[in-house]
């Protein structure tokens, strides 16, 4: 069936079972892959995308349910500078990286609601989203400094960075 | 020792472009690894660096990333020989590759196995873009330094960038490995910095560079049932139906070729039958899938289950143990000797490595070549395991690494690459293979359960003077199953003695296999736990009884391959930090101490815990301290795996068993049965790295195995309730 979504500011229309979850839309109909599947079951939160604002899971999100306008990792920024992602890189967050981009977007909606959480309110946000190698304490730090980001008191980068891998997918093979 | 020195070939080749391109071919043996399943071929280039005429310089990391920090980590060991500024290096990863040497991720091996071979790599390309400075200018080299990729003539402030140089550089002869002067670690500037992950910007921003990312055009997607029961076989399945269902292709049995299932499976055994649906998207696939009938042979292994498992380990527990691994002194006579005597039953469950990111695999069939993508830990060896399954040469297969969202042990072994190979070797177009969550959990190799009966004697001062530990694993006759066993050095071993250790096994029809820090991840929690109980009876301080343990001299005088100042410097120094003994703690809470050994890293932990009325936990706060020598190559990513070890024992401590039921199915298949650490459960977590005079050595799992004994005494310590069996849900435990 016709489904009409708006993802990341872009209004599109895709035609699949009404039944098939959003995240699978995402990643194998748009081919946009940052979010990811993690359990299928709304337990891990690596799915995770904004429904008009609001963290959803969108493995157990029926595509034809979706009214909101849809925001996923690759809308939180266009060139990575959104706050939330510069405090992950300042802190240095990811280990294995996979949950990380539904970690961020809860985080995004957290500070959208609570610009200044405690570790409580941390803590209450973003137990929906499980993260198998352990960054639970450096998220934390995360959100503390993206929320200072917004609030407009930078902090210096505590890492060295280098000029990074060739950008985006992995090779393409030849034909 | 890893050393490149005379065994090895270096490797030099211009670029047709003006740049260089440099390596090494690496004798296997040089590197402790496989010999090479292919014939290198000699003339052709092996690069670890690659540097252009603009000056990019690229920085090649062999091993796979499964977000332990290697493709950070590696490169930062060349470029800080090679001279560069971190901040314009590149780096890329390798694909597999004869010519990278091994190429495995495990045991923690990398920074060991690379800290001289990788800063080699630098220091030669840097001699060698000296000299060709030197040449250019007709000056002495001795008289030339490198610095920030550029290489300086001293007295004239003259300079060339690398970049300038590479084309003269890669006609200079290859310096003598031995020859090479490597930095003084005082004038490290990238060794030793908090560096953040080379692709951090990527993963921040949501792009595609997982496993389960790739996609190439005309691509199909994939899934795979097999058995609930290991080595059970497609009997007959309604494949028609299943054909015409919305945007199926294809769908097909495989009959399998697994290794011959004794009374132990083979690590790695093959391909497992099973019904492969192919389908323009995988959630069609999927839900395809729903609709699969499938009628199952589900063969030997569909009668055992956890509670015969159990039952049988305690009757085996009350017979004469099969083997002997060890005997010092004379246990029995030191028993009846002792002022106090004790025996315990522990017990821990299998468990699954639940990496985020389910297990798959991209192929391509195409003129009788084999191309693959796949975060496999062990590549190589996945290439043979399908050359011999599908028969196909092991020089039509290529393989491709993308990185893995996560592995802990799980890409160590190759199944769902043979079966994405199996899959697209049957259809004409490329396809990518994901299994669901329920498929890695219900089919993973299994870290091994375990049972230890333990009886142990402290003597009238204290002294812990007997042991005897007759461990139940599972095996055949003296063939253990995969990671199913245990060492005859594991600490207590040769720290006591009258020490005995006795084993008998159980046949098993299960994969099993190494979880991070295997053997050690299990064996530390029972032997700290029973130190722990032996320490309250000879009513000693935990961590007094454990240095007194530490200075046993060894029994009988045996050669004991364990550092003893080492650990002990470890424990006194996460003493010293948590306070151990020297300050009052909060009413309720308590500490709790364990150490262990594992992957040339020594590390004592001291846990801070409270326990309610109600069994509720909480960990207030862990100190990790780790000894993996003279340095901390990068701090950011030490840190990291040490606070994610402790999550991680977290985890296993209180929600994750795999269980099987009456009729060998797997029960537990997901996150809600089988659980990780939630952030609110997460304590504060205190890293500290003490440096010893050693060569550095790796970091992704050392750390791991005494969160468990450490929260485990700190709960005794708490409400003196003894933790014997994992996980602690099921006694009752919860956190708060």
């Amino acid at each position: 069936m016709a489904i009409h979504l708006t993802v990341n500011g872009r209004s599109m229309t895709v035609d699949v079972p009404g039944d098939t979850p959003l995240l699978w839309v995402l990643r194998d109909v748009l081919h946009m892959r940052g979010t990811k599947y993690g359990c299928g079951i709304g337990q891990c939160g690596s799915c995770t995308v904004h429904l008009g604002g609001q963290p959803a899971y969108s493995c157990i999100t029926p595509v034809s349910s979706v009214t909101a306008p849809v925001t996923t990792i690759e809308g939180l920024s266009a060139d990575g500078s959104h706050p939330v992602q510069r405090a992950w890189l300042d802190v240095d967050v990811p280990q294995c990286g996979y949950c990380q981009a539904g970690q961020m977007m809860t985080t995004a909606a957290l500070l959208a609601k609570t610009p200044h959480p405690t570790d409580a309110e941390i803590d209450s946000a973003l137990n929906r989203n499980l993260c198998r190698c352990g960054t639970y304490v450096r998220i934390r730090e995360a959100v503390h400094k993206a929320a200072a980001l917004i609030t407009g008191s930078p902090t210096p980068h505590a890492h060295a960075q280098n000029a990074g891998s060739p950008p985006g997918a992995p090779v393409e093979p030849a034909a | 020792m890893m050393n490149l020195t005379r065994r090895s070939f270096f490797q030099v080749t211009a670029l047709s472009g003006g740049g260089m391109l440099i390596g090494t071919i690496i004798e296997r043996a040089a590197l402790g690894q496989q010999p090479p399943q292919h014939k290198a071929p000699p003339l052709e280039p092996n690069a670890f660096i690659r540097i252009a005429p603009d000056g990019t310089v690229t920085l090649i990391s062999r091993n796979p990333e499964i977000g332990q920090g290697i493709k950070t980590m590696l490169p930062m060991l060349i470029a800080e020989e090679l001279e560069v500024d971190w901040k314009s290096v590149k780096t890329e990863q390798a694909d597999l590759d004869a010519r990278y040497g091994g190429q495995t991720t495990g045991g923690s091996r990398a920074a060991s196995n690379n800290w001289i071979p990788m800063r080699q790599m630098g220091a030669a390309a840097r001699q060698m873009l000296i000299s060709a400075a030197a040449k250019q200018w007709n000056v002495a080299e001795s008289e030339c330094y490198a610095k920030n990729g550029r290489v300086y003539h001293r007295s004239t402030d003259r300079s060339l960038g690398y970049g300038e140089l590479a084309a003269v550089a890669a006609t200079m002869p290859v310096p003598d490995l031995d020859s090479l002067k490597f930095k003084d670690e005082a004038a490290y500037s990238i060794i030793g910095r908090p560096t953040l992950g080379v692709d951090v910007p990527d993963i921040v921003s949501g792009k595609p560079i997982f496993g389960i990312d790739f996609e190439m055009p005309g691509m199909l997607y994939a899934v795979y049932e097999k058995c609930p029961v290991f080595g059970g076989k497609v009997v007959s399945a309604n494949l028609d139906a299943v054909k015409k269902l919305p945007g199926v292709r294809y769908a097909f049995a495989l009959e399998g070729a697994v290794t011959q299932i004794g009374n132990v499976i083979e690590g790695d055994p093959g391909l497992e039958s099973g019904v492969a649906i192919v389908a323009d998207t995988w959630w069609a696939a999927q839900s395809a899938r729903a609709k699969l009938e499938v009628k199952w042979d589900e063969g030997p292994g569909a009668r055992q289950s956890s509670e015969g498992f159990a039952s049988h380990a305690l009757e085996l527990s009350k017979q004469k143990p099969q083997r002997a691994l060890k005997e010092d002194g004379n246990v029995e006579e030191a028993f009846s000797a002792g002022a106090k005597v004790l025996e315990a039953a522990y017990s821990y469950p299998f468990i699954s490595h639940a990496p985020m990111e389910p297990r798959n695999s991209s192929a391509r069939f195409k003129d009788g070549k084999l191309e693959l993508w796949t975060s496999s830990q062990q590549p190589a060896r996945g290439r043979a395991l399908v050359s011999k399954i599908l028969a196909i040469p092991e020089s039509d297969i290529t393989i491709h690494l993308l990185r893995a969202g996560g592995a802990f042990g799980r890409g160590l072994t190759n199944d769902y690459l043979v079966e994405a190979a199996a899959i697209a070797m049957k259809v004409p177009v490329p396809v990518k293979l994901l299994w669901t969550r329920e498929d890695d959990m219900g089919h993973d190799y299994y870290r091994p359960g375990g049972f230890h009966y333990l009886k142990g004697a402290v003597d009238s001062s204290g002294k812990l003077i007997a042991w005897r530990n007759h461990f139940v694993s599972f095996g055949d006759g003296e063939k253990w199953a995969n990671a199913a066993a245990i060492s005859p050095n594991e600490f207590p071993s040769t720290f006591v003695p009258n020490f005995g250790l006795y084993s008998s096994v159980m046949p098993l029809v299960l994969k099993t296999g190494a979880l991070r820090a295997p053997s050690a991840n299990s064996q530390c929690f029972v032997m700290q736990s029973f130190i722990d109980e032996l320490a309250h009876a000879a009513q000693k301080d935990p961590i007094e009884f454990r240095l007194a343990l530490l200075d046993t001299p060894p029994a009988g005088g045996q050669k004991r391959n364990y550092d003893v100042p080492r650990m002990r410097a470890v424990l006194q120094a996460v003493a010293d930090r948590s306070g151990w003994g020297k300050r009052k703690l909060a009413d309720g809470r308590a500490l709790g101490v364990a150490f262990q050994y594992s992957f040339q890293g020594y590390f004592a932990h001291v846990a801070e815990v409270s326990v309610s009325a109600k069994q509720a936990i909480q960990v207030h706060k862990m100190w990790v301290c780790g000894d993996v020598g003279s340095q901390i190559i990068n701090p950011s990513g030490a840190e990291a795996q040490g606070q994610g070890a402790v999550i991680d024992g977290l985890s296993e401590l209180m929600n994750q068993e795999i269980t099987l039921d009456a009729h060998g199915h797997v029960v537990q298949t997901n996150y809600n049965q089988h659980g990780l650490l939630r952030i609110r459960q997460a304590p504060q977590i205190d890293i500290h790295f003490v440096k010893s005079d050693n060569p550095p050595t790796g970091l992704g799992e050392p750390a791991l195995p005494p969160v468990i004994p450490a929260v485990c005494n700190a709960i005794f310590a708490a409400t003196g309730r003894r933790i014997r069996s994992l996980p602690i849900a099921k006694l009752g435990y919860t956190w708060a």
